[in-house]
């Protein structure tokens, strides 16, 4: 429930069940027609994969299976294609996030069909790496790609020499405002979290029905934003035993404490998001800003169609007049699981779409993810769009220039999954009844604590 | 072993028109009983490969612990014990029989009513007074659940939107003290029907005779109801309350699928097999999910039996 989500979210369950059963009977079946490949006994060494190997690799037919909620990922699967046509990719949705995690982690200890290529969200990561799931794409040619990204996004995807995916959507995050009623209500966009406070309570003063915005209870993702924003790095892990949970930090402290005031005063609304209820909010003015992630523009122009020309989009306040920072929420990248048969073509598949200019610009452009990779954020027609619903402004520019201010270094634990659940049932809870944030909070640290302790981590 | 058939009360209606020296199945009985194994075959190796193969794997699974850090090990009931000190679970637990205490009687009171009613035969229109009783059960309780979900919405959902042309505040269905309420008024929608229909059959099988025989003495409809039918119809009645007892401990898809309007309401252990999916789906405690639902399933057994056996002696007293 609480995986970072993106334009897709309506997507049924159901229908993605049955996507999810009909590939795993595919994918079982399909694991027969390997052909011999050469260089199988790649990953098991550090040593580069040679270029005549990977040449080989690419001409041997070949079936790979890649699991991805993209829609329409045939289009750059078909780019691949078009440039290695012995190699065969079947596409697989196995539903969005936790959906598809539980699916792979169920394949995955079955010892039968588990996807080649996957998509995994960043934060997601760690619990895979933890099994020894994925491949290390370092001697794959990933090692290379470090120049093209920038230095956080890199930070997300590596643990210690290993490269473990490829990024494919980042989230750093901004806030997107509603001018007509900013205007209306005569306050400009606020550039630090102080002012914020100041024109949520004009807000509601001027415009009973209408808040600043909307602190949702069961969001973590976002939540955490704001936290990375703030400098907490609230977890850690050394990728062996060895766990970082530290909540309690002046860092974290400071956004609990700064949300609970407006919270408590209902200068803030606590609606639950990403449901019906909170999509009409966002189209008919009941919250007149939405401090989101690079993928939220494209999402809001799905949601929001009836107010295309009232937003705008702006950094996230800062916590010191001045500041940059920002915090990510979201995005993900593609994996290669350590049980392929074909780790070369995998390595390969998961490489093109993401960092092929055509393929990445498509996904860019049509698909409307926000691409990490140099070929996208220093490609024109990405910078200089400039949407109909933002006024002309070109926001991509602008989130561009917010992902090189995201903090290099935030970690996750090896058990996301665990841990945003909790928070929708310990801080999230406080939020959505106005209660005692803190405590909740404290909840949350000792609930994941226990968890971590229970499943064998020493905890720091 | 031939003590049984001797025993066997002569001309008794479990054997009626074999008696007789027993000499063993004669070729035709025996290609009978044949032909009845081959019918259930399908079923039961159904049953086995769903039903008693998973189920002895999890009892298998719920005797050890596999972390993320320190693989698997074998640690007996302890996944047991600590089901039982787990307030969560317990918290569930007492929610659900809570549910089943309030919303259950409330359903069949109703359900019994309408059958009732309709084997009365005094109303116009029955056979679509029937169906409309019983479409809600025919609308997948997921559908249901989406559009109840959308009823209750606290902003522009339709109770709101007439409460506040009234001028009244807009009932919190969806807050923590309305929540269980909620969900008991989409269940007994959704099953009303479904139980009117199994005691309206019991209904419809009962002689009519003796309806006769007691207007004779003077008896209204409602002794009648009262005094005939309800007692005639006792077993019908106690199947669906087993039904109801099962039903209700095993809630999942309502609340599940209200965690997307109210996901701080409905927390991870809201109920004892949402409790259960999470522990093995998000914690990833396979082993402990395996535990709570092993013991759900022995609650409900233990529940359901006392159930049966109350009602059985209140009908022999």
């Amino acid at each position: 429930m609480s995986a970072p989500r993106k334009p897709l979210r309506s997507r049924s369950r159901a229908l993605a069940a049955v996507v999810a059963a009909s590939a795993l009977a595919l994918s079982a079946c399909g694991g027969g027609d390997d052909a011999g490949g050469s260089g199988d006994d790649g990953g098991s060494s550090v040593e580069p994969v040679s270029q005549e190997e990977i040449d080989e690799a690419m001409s041997t037919p070949t079936t790979l299976t890649f699991w991805t909620w993209l829609p329409d990922a045939q289009k750059e699967v078909d780019l691949f294609e078009a440039a290695y046509p012995d190699i065969d990719v079947e596409l697989v949705n196995a539903g969005q996030g936790l959906d598809q995690y539980t699916k792979l982690r169920t394949a995955i200890r079955a010892g039968e069909g588990a996807p080649d290529v996957v998509q995994i969200e960043y934060q997601y990561l760690p619990s895979f790496t933890l099994g020894g799931d994925l491949l290390d794409l370092g001697p794959y040619g990933a090692a290379e790609l470090e120049d093209t990204y920038p230095e956080w996004v890199w930070e997300q995807i590596t643990q210690g020499e290993g490269v473990y995916g490829i990024p494919q959507d980042i989230g750093p995050m901004g806030s997107l405002y509603r001018q007509d009623i900013l205007d209306e209500v005569g306050i400009t966009a606020p550039t630090t979290w102080d002012e914020f406070a100041e024109a949520a309570r004009t807000m509601r003063q001027a415009k009973p029905d209408t808040y600043l915005t909307n602190m949702p209870g069961n969001d973590p993702g976002q939540f955490v934003g704001l936290l990375w924003q703030n400098g907490a790095k609230p977890f850690g892990f050394d990728g062996d035993q060895t766990v970082t949970i530290d909540l309690d930090t002046p860092e974290v402290t400071e956004v609990v404490d700064y949300w609970q005031g407006l919270i408590q005063e209902d200068a803030v609304s606590t609606d639950a998001d990403f449901n019906d209820q909170w999509y009409q909010g966002l189209s008919n003015g009941k919250y007149a800003s939405w401090q989101t992630a690079a993928w939220g523009p494209v999402f809001l122009q799905g949601t929001a169609a009836n107010t295309s020309g009232l937003w705008r989009a702006a950094p996230l306040p800062a916590w010191e007049e001045g500041d940059t920072a920002t915090g990510n929420w979201g995005g993900s990248t593609d994996a290669v699981l350590s049980s392929t048969e074909n780790p070369i073509a995998a390595a390969q598949l998961a490489k093109f779409i993401n960092t092929d200019p055509e393929s990445a610009l498509t996904m860019a452009t049509e698909q409307f993810l926000f691409v990490p990779s140099d070929v996208v954020l220093e490609d024109p027609t990405f910078l200089e769009a400039a949407p109909e619903f933002f006024g002309g402004q070109q926001v991509n520019q602008l989130y561009t220039d917010l992902s090189e201010e995201v903090d290099t270094d935030f970690g996750w634990l090896p058990f996301m999954d665990y841990v945003y659940n909790s928070f929708n049932d310990t801080l999230g809870t406080a939020i959505d009844e106005g209660g005692d944030m803190e405590a909740g909070l404290q909840a949350w640290e000792e609930d994941i604590t226990s968890y971590a302790e229970q499943q064998g981590f020493t905890v720091q | 072993m031939s003590a049984p058939t001797t025993a066997r009360p002569a001309g008794g209606a479990s054997a009626p028109g074999r008696a007789g020296p027993r000499r063993g199945p004669s070729p035709s009985v025996r290609r009978q009983r044949r032909a009845a194994y081959l019918l259930v075959a399908p079923f039961m190796l159904v049953f086995a490969a769903m039903l008693v193969v998973p189920l002895v794997y999890a009892a298998y699974l719920s005797l050890f612990r596999e972390q993320l850090v320190g693989g698997n090990s074998f640690v007996g009931l302890e996944n047991y014990a600590r089901a039982l000190g787990d307030a969560a679970f317990g918290s569930g637990v007492v929610r659900v029989t809570l549910f089943l205490v309030i919303q259950v009687p409330i359903m069949l009171g109703l359900a019994l009513l309408f059958a009732l009613a309709l084997d009365s035969g005094r109303l116009y229109a029955q056979r679509f007074v029937r169906l409309s009783i019983f479409l809600p059960y025919a609308v997948p309780s997921v559908v249901a659940t989406l559009m109840w979900g959308y009823l209750y919405g606290p902003d522009f959902g339709p109770f709101t939107q007439v409460a506040e042309m009234v001028g009244l505040p807009a009932p919190p269905f969806l807050s923590s003290g309305w929540m269980l309420g909620s969900l008991m008024n989409i269940l007994t929608w959704e099953f009303i029907g479904y139980n009117m229909i199994i005691m309206y059959a019991a209904l419809r099988a009962v002689p009519a005779d003796l309806y006769e025989a007691a207007r004779m003495d003077g008896a209204g409809e409602f002794r009648i109801a009262w005094s005939i039918k309800i007692p005639a119809i006792r077993s019908a009645i106690l199947l669906t309350v087993i039904f109801s007892v099962i039903g209700s401990y095993q809630l999942f898809n309502e609340p599940n699928l209200l965690q997307t309007v109210a996901p701080n309401v409905i927390d991870s252990a809201y109920t004892p097999n949402l409790y259960a999916y999470n522990l093995a789906f998000t914690s990833q405690d396979l082993n402990y999910s395996a535990a709570v639902a092993f013991l759900l399933a022995a609650g409900i057994a233990v529940v359901s039996y006392v159930v049966q056996l109350t009602s059985q002696r209140r009908a022999r007293s």
